[in-house]
């Protein structure tokens, strides 16, 4: 193989969603769909699962008080809905992020990247009130097995979220340098599906935890 | 739904190109039905105000279920994009719906 026919044989099955992604063509699929893509829904099935076990471990111990205060005793549902209705709307904004990037508007696509994080921001501090508060009501951690779930359960919701707003704000530090353009795009999508991955996650735990009575 | 898919190629956007998403109107009006389901859920925990009887678990589990397919066709874009993208999420999805109810009924939490 010369070196001149070496880029001609490197760039078989790189027509679908990969190439157009733009990641050089050097490793692009010869499935005809982005691998990275494929990858991250991979990883978000398999994510159904981890929220899956925490959710299910609270609902089993979410009567077990130990004769101390329950988490669901300690709500505070209108925050809380004013939290969930933030980051459903950050779905939004990173769509709209996307759509701004995919189409070559940067401007609009830093605007909705940074709106987006500072949305999820929002929500985490949110959750962070909501902790303290629930403390100073004696909902600690170790209080009960019920508090122990709840706060496993929201909090590695939480630390998604954050790893969503660091990535978030990777891009908008590639885009104000220039390196995220319309023909790298698809890294914004594979962070999209990310950030409504946590999105939906809340929305069933919204639901599940805190809306629907515990008796 | 007025929302039409008509504004994105589903023939085309099998290819997974970006270009065939939907419009940014069509998002925003999805994140207005989105924003008026959760009004609606949260409503549900006034119950001084309406009580829901015996129709408030599964009402809020169809909302959080409609919630939860907008998101996931519309944002996430799986109405659009290669199918093999639905089937690994379906997969994960189903496999720990299964696993976990098993668990929660082996537990005897349905009672």
């Amino acid at each position: 193989m010369t070196a001149a026919a070496a880029p001609a044989e490197l760039d078989h099955g790189t027509s679908g969603a990969g190439g157009a992604a733009g990641h050089g063509g050097d490793h692009g699929p010869s499935t005809g769909i982005s691998h990275v893509k494929l990858a991250m829904w991979v990883f978000l099935g398999s994510e159904c699962l981890l929220f899956g076990g925490l959710i299910s471990t609270y609902l089993l111990y979410k009567t077990r008080a130990n004769g101390r205060t329950l988490p669901t005793d300690v709500f505070d549902i209108p925050f809380t809905s004013v939290s969930s209705f933030v980051l459903l709307m950050s779905s939004l904004t990173m769509v709209l992020a996307l759509s701004g990037v995919s189409r070559g508007d940067d401007t609009a696509g830093r605007a909705w990247l940074l709106a987006t994080a500072l949305l999820g921001a929002v929500f985490v501090g949110g959750q962070v009130y909501e902790f303290t508060s629930f403390v100073r009501e004696g909902v600690a951690f170790t209080t009960n097995p019920a508090s122990a779930a709840f706060f496993t359960l929201t909090g590695f919701h939480g630390v998604h979220v954050s790893l969503g707003i660091v990535m978030l704000m990777s891009l908008f530090v590639s885009s104000v340098k220039g390196k995220l353009t319309r023909n790298n795009s698809e890294t914004v999508e594979i962070v999209g599906l990310y950030w409504h991955f946590v999105d939906i996650v809340w929305i069933f735990i919204f639901t599940v935890i805190y809306l629907i009575p515990a008796d | 739904m007025s929302v039409e898919a008509a504004e994105a190629d589903p023939s085309e956007a099998a290819e997974g190109h970006d270009a065939h998403h939907p419009t940014d109107w069509a998002y925003v009006k999805i994140a207005i039905i989105l924003a008026a389901v959760t009004a609606l859920e949260v409503f549900t925990y006034f119950r001084s105000v309406l009580d829901w009887g015996v129709a408030l678990v599964p009402s809020l589990i169809f909302m959080m279920v409609v919630k939860f397919y907008l998101v996931i066709t519309w944002f996430m874009h799986l109405k659009f994009d290669n199918s093999i993208f639905s089937k690994m999420f379906t997969t994960g999805l189903i496999l720990a719906v299964g696993v976990y109810l098993a668990t929660l009924t082996a537990f005897e939490f349905f009672g």
